[in-house]
Formats: structure tokens, sequence, C-alpha cells
């Protein structure tokens, strides 16, 4: 018989392993789906590998994909190591989406119309998630559920927009209309879509790390997640904290939106986000909330959905494995974090 | 029965964590009827080897019997269907249900259904035989921590427990619940139910217990077989390995106020408000703030510490006026705070002890300049202050959690004395604490006062506040009802003042 006993400390490595392994285990579970869809495991993983990741093409699609899920993974890390529980991140992608789309078809010199973009997007992301942060703050609203909720909010006002003022009056498609070409982020390397704002997400993370680890606001961000009420006995403003949190949190998940409409879509779309948001808690919690965990953990997610398009096209397995992967992968990191917490031991082996 | 074979033994218990040995070859037995007191400091083993037996650690070697024979216990069910119930330092109770619904979880009941009236039967029977007597409608939120700490006992009772351990169930009792507690234990003791007494109080424990075993550093260092006519120095002797001399305290010199209270009053306050209270500290003394607990200490504590401000009233440090009551100011004027509840309030258990050991200076230039932490300063500090005060641990980097309570206190009192405050407010400052970290916190507060620090001690432990303090005022109902010269001092006069008997003094 085995029985999970309280660990007094958590060595080093695990922290890396961990995240490994649940991977691991993701993609064992997984194959039991791919062997019933009648395909060969081997096979399809290695088209999924291939198509993701197997020439500088690939890994360039991978990146472009990657970008946004590194900006709402920084925004969940970030806020959930305040505790500030922002599920949110979608909404926020949605707000700074429509918001640097706005900004973005005004005729203006290019390196100012992307700046400001990224300026009004990020403000759209943050005062979007200043709403829960208010509410939990000023009448103990359960930011969980007020974060959730909001994303039905802004996805709708997102549909009325461009089912309504923004709809293109000659085709009928509801679409907005789409940035000037000056505003379209530059290309670096050509004949693909690697954009700047992946340069920019990839900057943002050790940023966003150094911020967490070495500054006062990231100590006092750690502090009050961990325990508010001995960071307020210390000093620290929890309140103050927690409102700062959610604009930064926000304003990341809103340069997610940024970076789709300037840098792939150039105007926005009621699909211009397949869930980056929710996948930002896939990757935050892969991560372990750290922010420079959430690169590889925001690639890893990228090369599964760009892979499994081509392993569907490849082998015929439904490309909806990449959601079941993502799903699995959150559920199995769960599991593994128990972990950090307890080790397992086998019971009765002394006598 | 002329020698009843005992009820629970427990032989050559080790268990060990990593490379640290928390138990080694413990032997332990309590007698049907027996109150076993079981002693050591912390870290001494002595938690470890409850829940050994109470099947939250498997051991890694030795064995358990009971009533001569062997069973195995590997689960908290095994060892309640063994007859072995525990009262833990905190309870295990669900706050929104009523007294009888705690007493209910878990049982089968009958045919399916609770049974409320069996229910009721037993738990005024339990009541009526010890003296535990607990409404049984009352929802577990209303009931005071003494009578929370009754329904665990009346639960371990209710599950046919005949073997009863207590973890340091005084340390959350004002005195006078404590001999309510004491008699309900001999009651019990008296029908043949096995008892054991974890404390770290020698008096308490040389009042209840019959025997005692004594661990150190995992191992049994003695046993005591008459601890009412054993001194309590011999026993701290066995659990130090070493002897322990009560700090002297030398005559006050006290110089100007460096904290003065005029007519603060509180109100809108969980717990009890204060009431135009009035105090002073000076410098190089040590004043002490005694009551039942509940009084008002929880208060005037906030107040002081920058974490309330209070209705009425003015409140200096070294001089100044306290304008904003937040704990940066206090903190800027001087003030030294170590909170009552080290866990929830002073120490962030999940992060390294350094970030807790500068959490309240962590915007002063010792430690960040522009927004920008300085680690290697943060380190270097925690590191001397580790060094400084003997805090055992890895390092610096260890989560604070890891800690025992003797070095966490350590901590916190170390983070607030590097900055030589002016006036320095604690509350319960050895609560939980062994022999040996309670006399280091008491020496370093008498350093402290020669040094010219003022000092506030809001305690509940009437002995230690007369061993510390140069005067003592009395709290009751949320006013200073009256403050004695340590000389005039006596247990007698300081419990009279508590019960509110004695008018303004």
């Amino acid at each position: 018989m085995f029985r999970l006993e309280v660990r007094t400390s958590t060595p080093a490595w695990l922290n890396l392993a961990l995240p490994l392994l649940a991977v691991a285990a993701t993609l064992v579970l997984c194959s039991g789906l791919i062997a019933l869809a009648g395909a060969g495991v081997v096979e399809s993983y290695g088209v999924m590998f291939t198509a993701s990741l197997g020439d500088s093409y690939a890994i360039t699609e991978t990146l472009v994909r990657a970008a946004p899920m590194i900006f709402t993974g920084l925004a969940v890390a970030v806020a959930f190591r305040a505790k500030f529980w922002n599920i949110g991140a979608e909404g926020q992608l949605l707000a700074g989406a429509v918001a640097s789309c706005l900004v973005g078809a005004i005729p203006m010199p290019g390196a100012l119309a992307m700046l400001l973009m990224a300026i009004v997007g990020a403000a759209a992301g943050g005062a979007v998630a200043l709403v829960p942060a208010t509410l939990r703050v000023k009448f103990k609203v359960d930011d969980v559920v007020s974060s959730l909720l909001l994303n039905s909010v802004i996805y709708y006002a997102l549909m009325a927009l461009i089912e309504g003022p923004w709809k293109d009056s000659f085709s009928g498609y509801p679409i907005s209309p789409p940035i000037e070409d000056s505003a379209n982020f530059p290309v670096l390397i050509e004949g693909t879509r690697l954009h700047l704002g992946v340069i920019v997400a990839l900057i943002a993370a050790p940023l966003i790390w150094f911020l967490i680890a070495r500054t006062t606001l990231g100590f006092r961000i750690r502090v009050t997640g961990e325990n508010p009420e001995a960071a307020r006995y210390g000093g620290i403003p929890v309140e103050r904290v927690l409102i700062s949190t959610a604009l930064m949190s926000g304003a990341l998940a809103g340069l997610a939106g940024v970076g789709e409409v300037g840098g792939v879509h150039f105007q926005v779309m009621s699909d211009i986000s397949p869930g980056y948001g929710y996948s930002g808690i896939v990757v935050a919690m892969l991560a372990r909330l750290n922010p420079l965990g959430v690169v590889p953990a925001a690639i890893f997610l990228a090369a599964v959905m760009t892979g499994a398009e081509a392993m569907s096209r490849a082998t015929g397995v439904p490309a909806f494995l990449s959601d079941v992967i993502q799903g699995t992968a959150l559920l199995a990191m769960l599991v593994a974090l128990l972990f950090t917490a307890y080790r397992i031991r086998r019971v009765g082996a002394a006598s | 029965m002329s020698t009843p074979a005992p009820l629970i033994e427990m032989r050559g218990i080790t268990k060990s964590f990593g490379a640290v040995k928390a138990n080694e070859a413990v032997d332990l037995s309590v007698a049907p009827g027996e109150i076993l007191g079981l002693l050591g400091e912390n870290g001494a083993g002595k938690t470890t080897l409850m829940n050994v037996l109470f099947g939250a650690y498997a051991p890694d070697a030795g064995e358990i019997l009971i009533q001569g024979a062997p069973v195995r216990i590997t689960s908290s069910a095994d060892a309640l269907a063994a007859g072995i119930g525990m009262v833990h330092q905190h309870f295990h109770l669900a706050p929104r249900l009523t007294v009888l619904e705690n007493l209910l979880i878990g049982l089968p009941g009958k045919g399916g259904r609770i049974d409320r009236a069996g229910g009721l039967a037993r738990l005024a029977e339990i009541g009526r035989q010890h003296g535990l007597a607990l409404d049984p409608d009352l929802p577990v939120s209303a009931l005071s921590v003494g009578e929370q700490q009754r329904l665990e006992i009346v639960k371990a009772l209710f599950r046919g427990a005949r073997l009863l351990i207590l973890d340091e169930p005084t340390a959350v009792l004002a005195p006078s619940e404590v001999e309510g507690l004491f008699s309900a234990l001999r009651s019990m003791a008296a029908q043949g139910l096995g008892i054991i007494f974890i404390s770290h109080k020698l008096n308490e424990v040389r009042a209840l217990t019959h025997r005692c075993t004594v661990l150190r550093h995992g191992r049994v260092a003695g046993r005591v077989d008459d601890p009412a006519n054993t001194t309590s120095a011999a026993m701290a002797q066995l659990m130090c390995g070493h002897e322990i001399v009560p700090p002297a305290r030398g005559p006050s010199t006290p110089g100007a106020d460096v904290l003065t209270l005029d007519g603060i009053s509180t109100s809108k306050h969980v717990g009890t408000a204060l009431r135009e209270v009035s105090l002073t500290v000076r410098a190089g003394e040590i004043l002490g703030i005694a009551g039942v607990s509940g009084n008002g200490q929880r208060a005037l504590a906030e107040v002081i510490s920058g974490m309330r401000a209070p209705d009425t009233g003015r409140m200096t440090i070294a001089g100044q006026t306290v304008s904003r009551f937040s704990p940066r100011e206090v903190q800027a004027l001087g003030l030294g705070r170590i909170p009552e509840d080290r866990m929830t309030t002073g120490l962030v258990t999940n992060l390294p002890l350094a970030d807790s050991m500068v959490l309240p200076r962590i915007g002063s230039e010792a430690f960040s300049s522009k927004g920008l932490l300085k680690p290697d300063a943060i380190r270097a500090f925690a590191e001397e202050q580790i060094r400084a005060y003997d805090i055992r641990c890895p390092g610096p980097m260890t989560r604070a959690g890891a800690l025992s309570g003797g070095n966490l206190q350590k901590a916190l009192l170390a983070r607030e004395l590097a900055f030589d405050p002016k006036v320095l407010i604690v509350s319960q400052p050895t609560r939980g604490l062994d022999i040996g970290a309670a006399r280091f916190i008491h020496e370093k507060f008498l350093d402290m006062r020669a040094k010219g620090c003022g000092i506030i001690v809001i305690g509940e432990d009437l002995e230690e506040l007369l061993v510390l303090c140069d005067r003592i005022a009395v709290m009751y109902e949320g006013r200073i009802v009256g403050t004695l010269d340590s000389t005039d001092a006596t247990i007698a006069r300081l419990g009279l003042l508590m019960t509110g008997a004695e008018g303004r003094g």
C-alpha cells in the first residue's frame, strides 16, 4: 500500500522535473486516444513534432503561435503570484485587440502607430482586469467568478462591434476594418510570419521575471500572495499591490491581443483568439508561475496546436486532440504539484 | 488488575526525515488510568512521535502494542479504531456546524440516518461524567477557544478513545480555564483512560501528570517517576541537557517616555474594544500587560503596532505624535513589533526565511534602492542574524515554515532588534516555546532594556510577566484597571485585578 506523506522540503531538481513529468504523462495518456482513433502513436507524435519543430519555417510558425500564450501565460503567472485569480486573460486579450485595432486604423507614421497600439492595447487589458480586482478589494467579490464571467461580456461586446458598427459593408463579413498597412508589425525573417511582437514577447518574459524576483514591487506581490496578513502587518499596502498586479496582468494579456492584431490578423474577428487566454492558465501552471518557464511552456502548447493540425491531415486523428492534450497537461501538472508538498511512501515496508 | 498491561506501548520507534532522525529508538508506555507527561524542547521529536502513534507517519522501525497486542496504525481512522484520540494544537472542527453535528461527523449513524437522539444522550453523559458540558446546538464558531478544545476532547471520548493525546492543550487557554481542563483530565484518568499530556509548562506537568517521559534530540533523555516531587529545574535540565538559570533582572533606571497612550478608545472592532486606555512606557523599562485573553489586548496591540487607528485618543512614540497609525509610520518613529501569531501575522511560511526577515523594511535603503531589491544585502542581513541569534536552519533561503516555533520567534526578534527600536511591543513572546528558547528571548529583552529600549509585553503567563516586567498593568473589559510595580505584584493580586474584582488601582 502507498500513502502520501508531508515533505519537510522540496528538492530543487523536482521543480524542473515535475513539468517534464507532467508533459510526459500527458503524451502517454493521450496516446490511448490516438490509438482509439486508429492511428499509430509513434507516427502521429512524429508528425506532430516535425510539423511544429521539424524545420525552421515550422519553428517560426510555432513561435508565432506561442507569442500570445507567452503574454497570457505571463499575465496569469503574475496574477497568481499575488493570488489574484485572474481567469480573465481571454477577455483582456480581446479588449487589447479591439483597442489596438481602433488605434491601428488611424493613419499615422508606422512606428508611432505600433507604439500607440501597444500602449492602448495594454491599457485596455489593464482596465478590464481592474474590474474584478476592484470588486475584490472593495467588496470582497470572488475574483475567479468575476474575471471569468467578464470574458463573456467582452466577447459579446466584441461580437456586437463586428456585427454592428464595424461590419464590412461591402462583403458583409463580421470583421473589423483592417489596420493601416504602415501599422503592420515588421516581419523579421523574409517568407515567414515571425513578427516583431514575437520578439517583444520573448523579451517580456525575462523582464517580468526580473520584476517579480528583483524589485520591491515583485517582493510585495510575492508576499501579498503568500500571506496577505503578514504583508499587511509588515506595512505592505495589500489592496494597492493587488490593484497594481491586476493592472500589470491585464496589460500583459492585452499585449497578446495587440500582437495578434498587429502581427498576424491585422484586423479583429470573432475567432481572433482560439482560447489563448485560457491556455495562458495552462502555460502559467506548467511554468510553475515562473515567468522564465512561461516561454518553454507556451512553445510546448503552441507546438501541440500547430502539430495537431498537421497530424490530423496526415493520420486522420481529429485536431481536437490538441485541446485534450492541453487539458490533460493542466490536470497532470496539478497532480504533479502535489509532489512538491508530499511524497509517496510505502506503508508497512518495515513489518 | 494488580499490574495492568500497558494500555499502549511504543517500542523502539525510529523515524527519519532525510538525514534528520526525528525519533530514534523511542520507548513509551501508558497504563490505564495514567497521565503521562511528554516533555521535550521544540524539535525534540514529541510531535513526530505522536504523529506516528496517530497514524500520520509510518515509523521506519519499531512497533506499537495496544494492551499487549501489536497493531499497525497507518491512518487516523486506524488510530481511532484502536481507541486513540488526539487533541491537536490547532483544532479540527467544522466552524459552521453545531457541536452535535461535529460530534456525529464520520459516524455511521443508524440505518443511514443521523442518530441525533443517541448523540445527544451520549454527549450529555460524557458532559456529566467529566464536567465537560457543551450546548449541543451551538455552532462551533460561537464557542470560545476553551470550549472548542472541550469539544475536541468530547469528540475523542465520543468515539470511544481509551487513550487521549493532548498536544500543548494549555497554550490556548486562559489561566482560569486550565484548572477546569485538569479536573476533567483527572476524572477521565480515574475512570481508567490513559492520557498523554504534551506541554512546555513544567509547573503544569508537575501538577497534573503521574509520570513523564522526556525527549531530547529524538531520543528518550530520561523518565521522571514522581513529577510532583521533582523540581522544575531538574526536569528542565533533562530537557535541555544543561542547567537553566532564570535571567536576573537588575533594578531599572527608566528614562524618558518612549511610548504614551492617552485616552485611546476604539469601536467597531472584532473582539473587545478599548475604552479610554492611557499608559506610558519609559526608556529602559519593561511594562507588562496582564489580563484574561479577550479583554482588549488584541485591540491594544493592533493600535500600538499601527494596524488600526483608534477613534479617540493620542499616541506618541519617542515624543512624536502618531497621526496615521500605519505600520510604516510607527516603524519609522522607532517602534519594533512582534506579533502574537508568528505563523499567520509574522512570517510568510512558503517563502524563504530571508524574505520574512526583511519584510517590514523592504522599502528601506538597507534592502532596496529605487525599487530594486538588493538580494546580496538581504541575504547577508539574514545570514548575519541567523548567526547572531543562533537560528537553527539550513540557511536564509530555507522556507520559513520549516523552522520550529522558537527559531521563528528568534527570527522575528532579530528582524526588529536589528534596527534598534526605541520601544518594542510584543504579544505572547514565548507562547509555545520551549524553556531554552524562552530563556533566550527573555535575555534579549533584558539586554534591550539595559540599552534603554522601552518594552511592552502583552501576555497571559503571569509568572513570565513577574520575572520580566518592571511594572504590570492589568486589562479588564477594554480598560486598564490597575498598574502594579513588580515589587508589589503577586499572582494573587494580579489575578484579582484580572477578574475585575478590584477597582481602579
